[in-house]
């Protein structure tokens, strides 16, 4: 029997499911074949290895930016800045990548490393705002991607641009910048294991080691956290470092992994993304695997279908935004649960 | 055959999303033109019964019948259209309005566009005189005291038609002497007609002003009783299961030296208000110094200073050798300072975090809590257990979160990590508000046992009850200083204790400065 304590997972199981009846729904109407259509979006991406590989390759920046906004979102942040984090952080690698000379291990690691340190700097500005003066994160953070994207775009645009290209892109990198591939038939590159090991380390921190527990309480609620003597100036702060450096590594690792050049002339929107599977992932570290790979697996079959059929891949952002909706309602399916509870308490049978 | 009753509740049940079932198959009948009392402990399910009727909850299962006529309120907007207010605990008025003004809030009178206030104080004065409920009508509210506030509140609340009026724990904030008064106009009202629902806890104002008793217990009704056909005794079995005795055996300790010295403490809002004037006392080892007063005599701001809050106070607050005022909480609290906020789901739980979170907020850091980088798991589970059964926290395991659980057993949490701190000294505020007579003794009885241990103990409490049994010594607080100062509680009554509280019954400085033991 289902119990009320875990009404939040099946609660999640229900949105996707719900989201994937409601996808179903679309094609049948606007596809002239619609049980082709819907096959070809819900098997084409495990059909091979190389679809496969699509969706593990389109998965790894979504870990990066959705672990970096589970530890923002689980100290009770509402930061979104994940998303010009990961945009400045890909320019700084790209930097490094373009004119650094290196051994082929050590210029990778130190692209990266750049990259992510960038994104700590840059995430602790609105973190030292909203510790020392309140200053609204949200609003901060949106502005900041702006920021950043305008700075990033002029630097493409006048210190990296190859005018050579026939796109406005920067220089080629290095070979030796570029990431091992790890897995033959696909473009799944080395990027995945750091990934996996972040997810893991921010799993340890946050539920094993007292710094961990300082940031759940802070996020849980503040005024415990300073009665019991936390300094959740310093909580907050750091907490801004950590998920900017994963925004920012995750912002080169995806430069370096799945191009040879840098040619986002707009936000790529995984940053975003990241706060989407955040919610899929209840602000779970370890959860946040399971959510990428969904939302990986769906946009890839979104596109697959779009190739294959004679449905747009945008129908996705429709099925986003419904899960979206879902997850943060609160009252959804709440009438399930007290009945849960009703019968836990023994006043029902 | 009976009449049909006013107002009827027939098995209501009531989950709140967290899971606490507050309500299970209760059933309440309010006759027209009675004093009817609602007793229980804290948790009982009084308060969401009340919400219920007003119409800020909703019953999960079950009916309301208002007249025989099955009814079902949205919002506190449905109750009052039919004939129901309610004044609550936590006065629900605009500070910086004046008395009228908050009483036609929401329903002004008007003339073409305006405000007609001249109708408005007419209105108010008649009925302040029909219900002799004295009061300026062009007073402003923040200059009200508290008795005069709730008068607002009623007033407030007959103004809008109501026939049936619940008041929330009406006594809690007032005086000996403004409840006496509160009896008289609560009778008043019944004259003439009025039908009155009174919760409280407070056994003896039952006895005094109710018709019959509704007790609940642990979110069921245990029967409803004709108030003059039952003692305090009786009633309090049926509340708590047991009998309860509130008297405690102390014993006598000869106090140690001097754990806490304030001399001189003196605080200022940004308004150049003063809220802590020259304030200065010790407290010494193996003594509970208890502060009386009504809320907002400057209390809060007292602990405030004490805790860390307060970091624009002027004066001497020491622990020890150790001077705590200006230094950071964590600093406070590695002098070994533990404090027992008042708002405890404020401050003192994360709501969402289990048992265990909560309970080792004071000991993470410790050496013995860590094993390397990783918190020792084993210790917080081993710790974590050996508290819940010490404390007699209800509950499903450490791992559960506390949010879940009762206000009393929320509270044991919270005094089981304060205490087990081993603390120099405790601040003890409000410890058992809210809370059951059974968390209580066991939390007044953990204070006592500190006391053998030698820990300083400040209680903060507006349970006059609880401060005379508990404390050894007595000061009283008003207007943000001390007024009296009692060495030895066992002398004093709590007539005193109510003029003091007052302001009526001042002592000479002197005699207060004897609180300060060198």
């Amino acid at each position: 029997m289902f119990r009320a304590s875990q009404f939040e997972k099946i609660r999640t199981v229900a949105v996707i499911l719900i989201s994937l009846l409601l996808t179903f729904l679309i094609i049948a109407i606007i596809s002239k074949d619609p049980v082709g259509t819907i096959m070809i979006f819900l098997f084409e991406p495990i059909n091979s290895v190389a679809h496969i590989g699509n969706v593990i390759e389109m998965s790894i920046p979504l870990m990066f930016t959705g672990l970096s906004v589970v530890l923002l979102f689980r100290t009770n942040l509402f930061n979104l800045g994940a998303e010009g984090l990961f945009y400045f952080s890909g320019i700084v690698a790209s930097t490094i990548a373009i004119h650094a000379t290196l051994s082929s291990w050590l210029h990778p690691g130190v692209a990266i490393f750049a990259g992510a340190v960038t994104g700590a700097l840059l995430s602790a500005i609105p973190g030292y705002f909203k510790a020392k003066w309140n200053v609204n994160e949200l609003v901060s953070s949106l502005m900041f991607n702006s920021i950043l994207f305008g700075v990033g775009l002029y630097l493409l645009n006048y210190k990296l641009r190859d005018t050579q290209a026939f796109i406005n892109a920067s220089y080629k990198f290095q070979k030796t910048a570029l990431l091992d591939n790890i897995i033959p038939g696909t473009r799944i590159h080395t990027g995945l294991i750091l990934a996996l090991l972040c997810i893991f380390a921010v799993h340890y921190y946050m539920y094993k080691t007292k710094w961990g527990y300082e940031l759940r309480m802070t996020g849980s609620n503040r005024a415990f956290a300073e009665y019991s003597g936390i300094n959740t100036t310093k909580v907050i702060i750091t907490v801004h470092l950590i998920a900017g450096f994963l925004a920012g590594m995750g912002g080169s690792v995806e430069v370096l992994g799945m191009y040879s050049r840098f040619q986002w002339t707009s936000l790529p929107g995984y940053g975003m993304d990241g706060a989407l599977v955040a919610l899929l992932a209840k602000n779970n570290p370890l959860s946040v695997i399971g959510a990428s790979l969904f939302l990986a697996y769906i946009r890839i079959g979104a596109d697959l279908m779009a190739r294959m059929s004679d449905v747009p891949s945008e129908m996705i952002s429709i099925v986003q935004a419904v899960i979206i909706l879902l997850i943060s309602a609160e009252q959804f399916l709440k009438f399930w649960k007290t009945r849960m509870l009703l019968k836990e308490a023994g006043i029902r049978d | 055959m009976e009449s049909t009753p006013l107002l009827e509740m027939r098995n209501i049940t009531k989950v709140y999303p967290n899971g606490v079932v507050a309500n299970s198959n209760v059933n309440f009948s309010l006759d027209e033109g009675e004093i009817h009392a609602i007793v229980g402990e804290n948790g009982a399910g009084k308060s969401t019964l009340m919400k219920m009727i007003f119409g800020m909850e909703e019953p999960s299962e079950g009916e309301m019948l208002l007249a025989g006529q099955k009814v079902r309120f949205m919002s506190p907007q449905d109750a009052i259209d039919n004939g129901i207010g309610m004044v609550h605990q936590h006065f629900m008025l605009v500070p910086s309005f004046t008395v009228v003004q908050n009483i036609i809030l929401g329903m002004e009178p008007t003339k073409g566009i305006n405000i007609n206030y001249k109708e408005a104080v007419r209105l108010t004065e008649e009925l302040s005189k029909k219900y002799n409920l004295a009061i300026d009508p062009l007073a402003k509210v923040e200059e009200l005291s508290v008795g005069m506030k709730q008068k607002v509140e009623i007033l407030k609340v007959l103004i809008r038609g109501a026939k049936i009026l619940i008041l929330d724990e009406p006594t809690a904030v007032l005086t000996p002497q403004e409840t006496e008064e509160l009896f008289r106009e609560l009778k008043a009202l019944k004259r003439e007609g009025h039908t009155i629902v009174f919760i409280s806890h407070k056994l003896k104002e039952v006895k005094e002003i109710c018709d019959r008793i509704t007790i609940m217990r642990a979110g069921k009704t245990e029967g409803v009783h004709e108030t003059a056909l039952v003692s305090e005794q009786e009633i309090s079995r049926l509340m708590v299961g047991r009998d309860v005795v509130l008297k405690y055996d102390k014993g006598t300790r000869e106090p140690g030296a001097a754990v806490l010295r304030v001399d001189n403490l003196s605080y200022k809002n940004e308004d150049g208000k003063p809220l802590l004037r020259n304030i200065g006392f010790t407290i010494r080892e193996g003594e509970i110094v208890g502060i009386a007063g009504v809320e907002g005599n400057g209390q809060a701001e007292l602990v405030n200073a004490l805790t860390g809050n307060l970091p624009d106070a002027q004066g001497t607050v020491a622990v020890g050798e150790h001077t705590i005022l200006g230094h950071s909480i964590k600093q406070i609290r590695d002098v070994g300072v533990s404090y027992i906020p008042e708002d405890r789901m404020r401050q003192g739980v994360a709501k969402d975090a289990s048992i265990s979170d909560n309970l080792m907020s004071m000991f993470y850091r410790m050496k013995a809590w860590n094993k390397g980088l990783t918190l020792n798991k084993k210790k917080i589970i081993q710790f974590s257990e050996e508290q819940i059964e010490r404390y007699k926290v209800r509950c499903k395991g450490p791992a559960q979160p506390i949010g879940m659980l009762s206000g009393g057993n929320m509270q044991k949490v919270v005094v089981a990590r304060e205490c087990e701190a081993d603390p120099k000294l405790l601040i003890a505020e409000q410890p058992t508000r809210g809370v059951d007579i059974g968390a209580a003794q066991l939390i007044h009885q953990r204070l006592l046992e500190m006391r053998e241990d030698g820990c300083a103990i400040l209680l903060l409490s507006a349970d006059l009850n609880e401060i005379l049994e508990v404390s050894d010594s007595l000061l009283v607080m008003y207007n943000g200083q001390f007024v009296a100062y009692y060495p030895d509680v066992r002398q004093v009554t709590e007539e005193d204790l109510g003029f003091a509280m007052l302001g009526l019954n001042v002592q000479s400085e002197a005699e207060v400065r004897r609180a300060i033991h060198v």
